[in-house]
């Protein structure tokens, strides 16, 4: 279970990691490799050059930005976990990521790294779908951005030509002004670390009669791609806050289209769904409310 | 002599390097010029292979060799032997070396690529040009003796290797004037051994061409030279195999396989040192696996529920050959009755060739299967007669006025089976009385609460020490340590510990100054294997009678240098002292002594050395039992198990080293978990192994796992001089069983049955729903 | 991959292993498992899956337990390593987390003990408050397959305390 032979390239600068891009054939990017390295060492992928983005600092800084919460694509998600920016605006990031594998791989595992592998059932492209996140995209023809809604283009597929790289994102986080912002992050894995079979990241902004003033709910392990629950979002808006409103907003989400697979099936995926979101929900109502609505 | 050591908590004498990085595996051990080997292996379940093209993969940069089984001649070409010749099968079966025309499942080996590296090797396997002829591929247990299935093997008439048939008493009679008959439909899915380290071999041919030194990461190192000794046609003497340090083993590594047969042909044909190591990936489709049956079974039971017969039918799934004879499926056969006292038993038991793995004991062999199956049918006797399990059981056991205990079966050799010694019904009440009385309460109280906890048992008879020996040399050195020789080489049991613990008493030194080797055929000269959980009977009596004859020596002559009587003599701190005084020879003096010297004779009937060598012959079988009891909480939601507690009550005899009897109990409890709730090895209808990472095929981690709270009885066996029984695979038996008793128990308020594992959450679900 | 240069293929690396400073030339397709274990003959780190599930072969790098076979050897240009060779104080002294797993019978092969090890030794002496929660969870990515993980856990629990500087 070796690697076959490629070239290895290790840019300093996005400047050089475009001009490799803009200059080479059959190519992956390598960043944290706890998805790469796997493939590799099986031979499931054969490329004629990696590309090392470890040795480009600026794509492992982590700010507050006007527009949000900006993550460089090389952040390891050990250091998102952990990062104060990222437990005072956007705290169900750093839950999520307890769920993502192991000590060891979260030290070297990256952001960017998840949002390019795209595991249908991956917590950080939940995330990214929770947030409306925006996606930063360089290559040799420019930079762009691209919206979360759109970066998925097919199973595990982002959105990235072929000589273009994923440089980091941005998380457009909730303003906690005059209303109680609360998060849940729940999933159904077989085991602790795994891919999620199903996993829910909801959040909510309630006034101060609990009533919901903005929701979002995004389901992972569905569809191809993170999904969110627009009709659920729709439902909870003015509402109250209760128990009762989980319970019917979560039904709603057995209802989207599931994906199916040899080992399960559409039944049981809509079920995870309506209980993974009826738990992210509840967290989020407890924290919104500080515990008062236990 | 007292016992100071066995019976202690010894910490291991294997750790020290261990725990530093200092083991040596077989792929840490430095070997200059050693080339590397990779294997072609077949990617279909059945094919005929037309043509090999090995140019390309040959002319590629670093590679020394390809070879087929035509390069590596006749005996490259020809079934392997079986491991245990099986006279009833009609067309047995074996694999060759590499794959001589046609390939029976995926995974078989083919040919072997050797190169500079690993990863020269690997790129030139990929570039092998094998022209297949793909075949229908038999997958389908259920329906493998239906007309029209596909044949695993064109060798075979029908995928029937062979039926195995048992029983006693007047099965018609009983069934008939039993209160109750209830039917079963039962099935155990296969699974893998997953040792940490997977197999791996290693050849060095001198050069003449006269001796070859093998090193194999193996459970039965003398099953290797004595294989490769009679295919090679050299001497034993000439062929040394070593079993370094081993990384797990769990059963399939005791047996013999195609590399272990290839790699040092290959090294003999190309004259150099050689090192196939294998991969994970291999693992899941080359190391044999294990599980795979599907049952109808009758259970008959009187009105207060006491089980009085069983009858039944199995479909054994093997795989595609029988390396290892019918060994396995006669496990499950010989597991019967357990610890039932059942007055009539007919089982029968179709042999079943299909194209995928073979299947070779693991952990456990068929008796978590037929524990699974009995203790399945324990759980109905009860739940129709609305009695608690437990009493279902102690009503059927064996008890303990019966002993020894004839269960009407027969031994492999023919004699009667005959339990030896042990008191079901109170070890099953010790796990009772650990778990507490107050279960049911809490229960009731969970569900009014929406929570769905239940409590599972399962009960176990495991016969250990399987026939015919293993062997031990003691010799005391001229410096006063003692080197103690065997053959019953360890895959981290802690063999060294406890025979230097059994030996140390007595010699009344301490098991540091007992340097144990074991596994390496050039230092002891006959061995059989560590499996079956046999080693602690064979290999620790063996020990114990060469120590006690070494202290016996040693007494004589001391008696003689100290002019003392026998009698009065100790064994203390390294000497032989008269006790009361101060006069004392060490043994260090005494093997000086009788180790000699030029032109002078040895003492009147003694012989040279102060050691001696002893082999334990197990003539009867020593019969450990136990009940393990655990409660489990479902989240019916989600189908998700966990398990809250697990109690283990456990008799394997006299207990040797608690500490490391309580590790293996541990081990193998986890294992049985990881068959009931997680470890599937899945198929897809083409043969073709769809879980072969371990993304995919899921074992136990430490984040699911309980904590096992374990209690143990000691019924010495009498049928050896440290009244031991085995202790290797009491974990594993009866866990499965347990975990499933404590799921269907959790949701009785939907009339969930399980009739199989492993069970996924998904499973649970649709359980749930229908209930 | 026939048409590679040696140059894209080849690097020279330097990294500090265990204290000690190594120059080598590596294929970059080496992982850095295959490195310690081939070119530095440091084999107390072990392979286990090569598909970055099983810890086998966890290594302490720039502070952090991580898995070496999920990174490229080249890659640790630079880094400083600690091994399961370095564990242990250069008098032979033990580690805590060896100590502890010589006596709670934490080990039985042995083969996933290096990266069981190397793991808590690194969480641990980042935090030795942990619970046994937060112990299973340090070492879930270490699968052991004959332990069942309780005396593994115990070690820790003791090792934890040690380190805490109780007893």
């Amino acid at each position: 279970m070796k690697a076959s032979a490629f070239a290895y390239h290790d840019p300093k600068t996005v400047q050089e990691l475009n001009s490799l891009l803009g200059s080479l054939e059959n190519v992956r990017i390598l960043a944290g490799g706890q998805s790469l390295m796997p493939m590799l060492n099986m031979r499931y992928a054969f490329p004629d050059h990696v590309i090392d983005i470890n040795h480009i600092a600026d794509l492992a800084e982590l700010a507050m930005t006007p527009a949000g919460l900006r993550i460089g694509a090389m952040t390891r998600q050990r250091i998102v976990r952990e990062h104060p920016l990222v437990l005072q605006h956007a705290p169900v990031l750093a839950e999520a990521l307890h769920w993502v594998g192991h000590v060891q791989t979260r030290a070297r595992g990256t952001i960017g790294g998840s949002l390019c592998h795209l595991d249908p059932a991956a917590e950080q492209p939940c995330i990214a779908a929770l947030y409306d996140a925006v996606l930063h995209v360089s290559g040799p023809r420019g930079a762009r951005d691209v919206p979360m809604r759109d970066w998925v283009v097919s199973y595990m597929t982002p959105n990235l030509e072929p000589d273009e790289a994923l440089l980091g994102l941005t998380l457009p986080v909730w303003t906690t002004q005059g209303q109680n912002v609360g998060h849940g992050f729940h999933e159904f894995a077989r085991r602790h670390g795994d891919y999620a079979i199903v996993a829910a990241a909801a959040l909510v902004s309630l006034d101060a009669g609990k009533v919901v003033r903005r929701a979002a709910i995004a389901l992972a392990g569905v569809d191809v791609k993170p999904v969110r629950l627009d009709i659920a979002e729709q439902a909870l808006l003015g509402q109250v806050l209760d128990h009762d409103l989980i319970a019917t907003v979560s039904a709603m989400a057995a209802t989207i289209e599931m994906m199916e697979d040899a080992h399960i099936t559409p039944a049981y995926r809509g079920r995870l769904a309506q209980t993974m979101t009826k738990r992210a929900l509840t967290d989020a109502l407890n924290r919104a409310t500080g515990g008062r609505n236990v | 002599m007292g016992a100071r050591y066995f019976g202690a908590a010894v910490k291991r004498l294997e750790d020290p390097k261990l725990i530093t990085g200092r083991g040596q595996y077989l792929d840490d051990i430095p070997m200059p010029g050693v080339l590397h080997v990779a294997v072609v292996r077949s990617p279909h379940a059945h094919a005929l292979i037309n043509a090999i093209d090995a140019s390309m993969a040959r002319d590629h940069a670093g590679v020394v060799a390809v070879l087929t089984a035509a390069d590596l001649g006749e005996m490259a070409q020809k079934p392997m032997p079986m491991m245990a010749p099986a006279p009833m099968v009609k067309t047995p079966l074996t694999q060759s070396p590499l794959a001589n025309g046609s390939v029976h499942y995926v995974g078989e080996a083919v040919a072997l690529v050797v190169a500079e590296s690993r990863a020269v090797a690997e790129d030139a396997a990929a570039m092998v040009m094998v022209d297949y002829d793909p075949l229908p591929a038999m997958v389908d247990l259920a329906h493998a003796l239906k007309d029209g299935a596909n044949l695993a093997n064109k060798a075979l008439q029908s995928n029937l290797a062979g039926t195995l048939k048992g029983g006693f008493g007047d099965v018609a009679g009983v069934f008939a004037k039993a209160a109750h008959v209830f039917k079963e439909t039962l099935s155990l899915h296969r699974g893998g051994c997953h040792a940490m380290e997977c197999r791996g071999v290693m050849a060095r041919p001198d050069p003449a061409g006269n001796r070859i030194d093998i090193w194999s990461s193996t459970q039965s190192p003398y099953m290797v030279r004595r294989a490769l000794a009679l295919c090679l046609g050299m001497d034993e003497a000439s062929v040394r195999v070593t079993a370094p340090d081993v990384g797990g083993g769990f059963g399939p590594k005791a047996v013999v396989y195609a590399e272990d047969y290839a790699i040092p042909m290959a090294a003999r044909h190309l004259g150099r040192p050689l090192k196939w190591v294998e991969d994970r990936g291999e693992h899941f489709v080359a190391t044999t696996q294990q599980r795979d049956q599907l049952w109808e079974l009758e259970v008959a039971a009187d009105a207060q529920g006491r089980m009085l017969g069983v009858r039944g039918h199995c479909l054994h799934d093997n795989g595609a050959y029988l390396p290892y004879g019918v060994v396995l499926p006669v496990t499950s056969m010989s597991s019967f009755p357990g610890p039932y006292a059942l007055e009539a038993l007919e089982i029968s038991l179709d042999v079943i060739y299909t194209n995928m793995v073979p299947n070779t004991p693991v952990r456990g062999a068929g008796r978590p299967n037929t524990c699974f199956v009995l203790e399945r049918l324990a759980d109905r006797v009860a739940r129709e007669l609305g009695i608690p399990r437990e009493d279902v059981r102690r009503r059927s056991f064996v008890q303990a006025s019966q002993f020894p205990y004839e269960t009407g079966m027969k031994a492999r050799d023919g004699s009667p089976v005959s339990y030896d010694s042990g008191d079901y019904v109170q070890c099953l009440d010790l796990a009772v009385a650990k778990f507490g009385s107050d279960f049911k309460a809490r229960q009731d109280k969970a569900r009014a609460e929406g929570r769905y906890i239940g409590m599972g048992i399962a009960s176990y008879v495991e016969d250990t020490g399987l026939a015919p020996y293993e062997g031990a040399t003691i010799r005391v050195q001229p410096n006063g340590k003692v080197l103690l020789l065997t053959g019953a080489a360890a895959q981290g049991q802690g063999h060294k510990t406890v025979f230097a613990q059994i030996a140390a008493d007595q010699l009344g030194i301490s098991p540091q100054d007992i340097t144990v080797e074991a596994g390496d055929t050039s230092l002891f000269p006959l061995g059989i294997g560590t499996i079956a959980s046999r080693v602690a009977v064979t290999g620790g009596s063996s020990v114990h009678m060469a120590a006690v004859e070494t202290r016996a020596k040693a007494i004589k002559v001391a008696s003689q240098v100290l002019e003392a009587q026998e009698a009065d003599l100790v064994l203390e701190g390294g000497f032989v002292k008269v006790s009361g005084t101060d006069r004392q020879v060490s043994l260090g003096q005494l093997a000086l002594m009788l180790h000699g010297n030029f032109g002078q004779p040895l003492p009147a009937g003694i012989a040279p050395g102060l050691s001696a060598t002893a082999f334990y012959e197990a003539r009867q079988t020593t019969f450990a039992n136990g009940t393990n009891l655990c409660e489990v909480e479902v989240d019916i939601e989600t189908g998700a198990v966990k398990i809250l507690r697990y109690v283990v009550a456990h008799d394997c005899g006299t207990l040797i080293n608690p500490m490391l009897v309580d590790g293996q109990i541990r081990g193998g409890v986890v294992h049985g978990i990881g068959n009931a709730l997680f470890e599937r090895m899945i198929y897809d209808e083409n043969g073709q192994p769809q879980t072969t990472n371990y993304g995919e095929y899921l074992l136990p981690l430490a984040t699911e796992m309980p904590r096992i709270e374990i209690v143990h009885m000691e019924s010495p066996s009498p049928r050896n001089p440290i009244g031991v029984k085995g202790a290797g695979e009491g974990g594993t038996i009866p866990a499965a069983a347990c975990v499933i008793s404590a799921i269907e128990d959790a949701l009785s308020p939907f009339n969930a049955r399980l009739k199989s594992h492993p069970v996924s959450p998904q499973d649970l679900v649709q359980l749930v729903d229908q209930g | 991959m026939s048409e590679l240069d040696h140059a894209q293929t080849t690097r020279h690396i330097r990294v500090t292993v265990n204290g000690v400073s190594y120059e080598r030339d590596v294929l970059t397709r080496t992982h850095l498992g295959d490195f310690l274990r081939q070119e530095l003959g440091l084999t107390g780190t072990h392979l286990g899956c090569e598909h970055g599930v099983c810890g086998a072969c966890t290594i302490i790098l720039d502070g952090q337990p991580i898995r070496s076979c999920l990174m490229l050897a080249v890659q640790a240009d630079g880094a400083v390593i600690r091994t399961i060779e370095g564990l242990a104080q250069a008098d032979g002294t033990l580690h805590p987390v060896q100590e502890a797993f010589w006596d709670k019978h934490g080990l039985q092969c042995g083969f996933c003990t290096p990266g069981m090890l190397t793991t808590l030794a690194a969480v641990l002496e980042a935090d030795p408050t942990m619970d046994e929660t937060a112990i299973r969870e340090a070492i879930s990515g270490n699968i052991c397959r004959c332990t069942g993980y309780e005396t593994i856990v115990d070690a820790a629990l003791q090792a934890a305390s040690r380190m805490r500087g109780g007893h």
